[in-house]
């Protein structure tokens, strides 16, 4: 992938095309701006990788960023330029699943990109202690005693506080 | 000079071992694709337009600057070439506004070739596009960073060859565009307004400040008397515009284009030349007499007054104290040419078509309005005028040849000469010869200081005194030859100066050139 020799070992909770857009991140920030292979390519993969991981991939974008990533790696001026595409070319080649999986499903099974999951409380499960929704920072839970509590999806900005605090463990993420 | 021998497309070929890729496949005829590149002013590998397949090599590489070496291998034309080739120019086509319909460099637009010559028919991978404020507050110069493909050529232009260094490369990443010191506006730093930025800027970003419509309205209003004076260089220039052969003379056709435009007098500025050189030719002569601040500096140049006035105000003294003909001009005619026809100076309108940017800044300066009106009051470029013929339906081509108006249209073919470089000098010497000696000089030879390219020295024996004069062009070289005055290396009485490199025909205001 891209670094220094360094290893980073991550599971099944890791999202491959939420790290690669976190290596592109790098890579658009890094760039000097003197060739337009890597001023410009490295933005339009991030675009397009943001829009994958928002839900928003459309179809044809995974063959966009293998057609981008080709030629930039082949084009660019300089060793940032041609490593930039590294990310994108090994997560498609051995994780190719989960980036069709983002596109065509709208899913994340890693739970990670945050347009493609919600939190919900386990309405048969939920003790009506309230606590969740004094947690919550944009106030998108509401309930009352011996009324299971619920999440507003439209308000809740999936910061996952409701997860941590809710003393019995039952709001969990759903992909 | 050395020999390798290279194979490009399996063409084997033998090429000087200092050239360049891009050198070797243009004398095998193999056309290779650029943009930023510009012979000797911007070979820094930017666009990536030109990339080939070199044997061995791990990725392409850029043919403006790959060198090239005994055995070499290379391929122009390999899939991989045309599909990066073509991807990078969808890139920078995905963050270029493109307004071609309405942009000025429409049809003369080297984005818009290669687009076409790469058989692009779709942007696929469009995405944010720059949206940055343009600069137009310069009277000379129109900035539209939107536009900006970033291949430097303009940056180069200003920094290495004019060394004025008004523009330069900022910011990083996607958010690079070329700008100014603390962002300010072209009319707030020492631009000197040459236009030189105009001329290799291969795409719209960089135009002149258009005053066509201030002409139109001047026309149209039947108060105003308006009368056109045209520089030496445009005659030489507009044909080209109308599909004829370059350097074709068109004066008469530009005549009789301009009476159909509907001036009231179309005058010529090499009368005004001429009447420059008399009153420069005289001052010189003064100045040595009379022990007056030597050497005589010519002022004809407005991009070098301004130039000289940011770096160099310790030599303004030395600055001839004429104005420049088109300036003149205008202040002849607010007042000999008012006065002889009993026309209110209020109601005289000046046009000055001019191959030059600088002008307009010239003409706006306050201090050159003796006769309580401005002496010039809108200068066109060469440009400006070939898209106002075009904008009037007139077809230039079949055009009769027409006379410049009387009396100011008799010059003596000094002033012609005042559109190259050395022509001024040319003619205050000649000027100076017959005043001292009644004789013209006929012949004068310039010899090239020696290690300074664009710089010429002569010296000229008139009666008793040796005139030693140099000639710069480009403001890089003016810069070099002024260190050398300035330190005490050279004495001359008389230098000429010209902003532009090879003087006023490769104006900022000249048409744009395909050479590259």
């Amino acid at each position: 992938m891209m670094g220094s020799g360094g290893l980073i070992v991550m599971d099944e909770d890791t999202c491959m095309v939420d790290i690669a857009k976190f290596f592109l991140e790098f890579t658009v920030d890094e760039s000097c701006g003197k060739c337009p292979p890597c001023r410009i390519g490295t933005k339009r993969m991030y675009e397009i990788l943001e829009r994958i991981t928002e839900g928003k991939g459309e179809e044809g974008d995974i063959e966009k960023l293998e057609i981008l990533a080709k030629n930039i790696k082949a084009a660019a001026l300089c060793g940032l330029g041609q490593t930039a595409p590294n990310p994108i070319l090994s997560t498609l080649r051995y994780f190719r699943d989960e980036y069709i999986e983002h596109v065509r499903d709208k899913k994340c099974s890693a739970g990670v990109c945050k347009s493609l999951m919600h939190f919900e409380i386990d309405a048969e499960k939920c003790k009506c202690c309230g606590i969740c929704a004094k947690q919550c920072p944009v106030g998108a839970i509401s309930g009352e005693k011996k009324v299971p509590y619920v999440i507003d999806q439209n308000k809740c900005i999936k910061c996952g506080v409701c997860v941590e605090k809710c003393p019995f463990k039952v709001i969990s993420k759903k992909a | 000079m050395q020999m390798v021998n290279i194979t490009i497309d399996n063409c084997k070929i033998q090429v000087p071992a200092n050239y360049t890729v891009l050198e070797a496949a243009r004398q095998a005829n193999i056309d290779i694709p650029t943009l930023c590149f510009l012979k000797d002013i911007n070979e820094v590998g930017a666009c990536r337009m030109c990339v080939v397949e070199v044997k061995g090599a791990r990725s392409l590489q850029a043919a403006c600057v790959y060198p090239v070496s005994e055995g070499l291998e290379v391929y122009t034309q390999t899939p991989a070439v045309r599909e990066a080739r073509k991807v990078t120019l969808e890139l920078i086509l995905s963050n270029h506004e493109k307004k071609c319909l309405t942009c000025v460099r429409s049809e003369n637009c080297e984005l818009q070739r290669l687009a076409k010559d790469l058989n692009v028919k779709d942007i696929r991978f469009e995405g944010e596009t720059s949206n940055l404020p343009i600069d137009d507050l310069s009277p000379s110069v129109v900035r539209d960073p939107n536009k900006c493909v970033l291949c430097r050529r303009c940056v180069s232009m200003c920094k290495n060859i004019q060394s004025v260094g008004a523009i330069e490369v900022t910011e990083r990443g996607f958010r690079t565009t070329v700008s100014t010191a603390f962002n300010k506006p072209l009319s707030e730093v020492p631009c000197v307004n040459c236009g030189q930025c105009i001329n290799v800027c291969p795409v719209g970003a960089l135009r002149e400040k258009d005053d066509i419509e201030k002409v139109w309205d001047a026309l149209a209003n039947p108060e105003l008397h308006v009368l056109v004076q045209t520089a030496p260089a445009v005659r030489v220039a507009l044909g080209e515009e109308f599909g004829m052969p370059i350097g074709s003379r068109v004066t008469g056709k530009m005549v009789s284009a301009l009476s159909r435009l509907g001036f009231d007098k179309v005058f010529d500025t090499d009368t005004a030349a001429d009447l420059t050189i008399m009153e420069e030719g005289t001052e010189l002569l003064n100045r040595i007499k009379n022990g007056g601040k030597l050497p005589l500096i010519t002022s004809c140049s407005p991009g070098w007054i301004k130039f000289c006035e940011h770096n160099y105000p310790e030599f303004l003294d030395n600055l001839s104290s004429c104005k420049s003909p088109q300036e003149m001009f205008g202040a002849v005619l607010k007042s000999y040419y008012a006065q002889k026809n009993g026309i209110d100076p209020s109601k005289i309108f000046v046009v000055s078509i001019m191959p030059c940017t600088a002008k307009k800044f010239e003409s706006q300066r306050p201090e050159l309005s003796s006769t309580g009106y401005p002496d010039v009051d809108v200068v066109l470029t060469t440009r400006e005028l070939a898209r106002m013929i075009k904008e009037a339906g007139i077809d230039f081509k079949s055009l009769p040849d027409k006379q410049f108006d009387d009396p100011m249209g008799d010059a003596s073919g000094a002033g012609v000469i005042f559109g190259t470089t050395g022509g001024v000098m040319e003619a205050a010497i000649r000027t100076v010869s017959e005043i001292l000696s009644g004789k013209s000089a006929d012949n004068i030879e310039y010899n090239d200081v020696r290690g300074l390219e664009g710089i010429k020295e002569a010296s000229v024996e008139l009666e008793g005194i040796t005139l030693k004069a140099a000639v710069a062009h480009g403001l890089g070289n003016a810069r070099k030859l002024l260190d050398k005055i300035k330190a005490g290396e050279a004495d001359y009485h008389f230098v000429e100066i010209m902003a532009c490199p090879g003087g006023c025909v490769n104006g900022g205001g000249q048409l744009y050139s395909h050479q590259w």
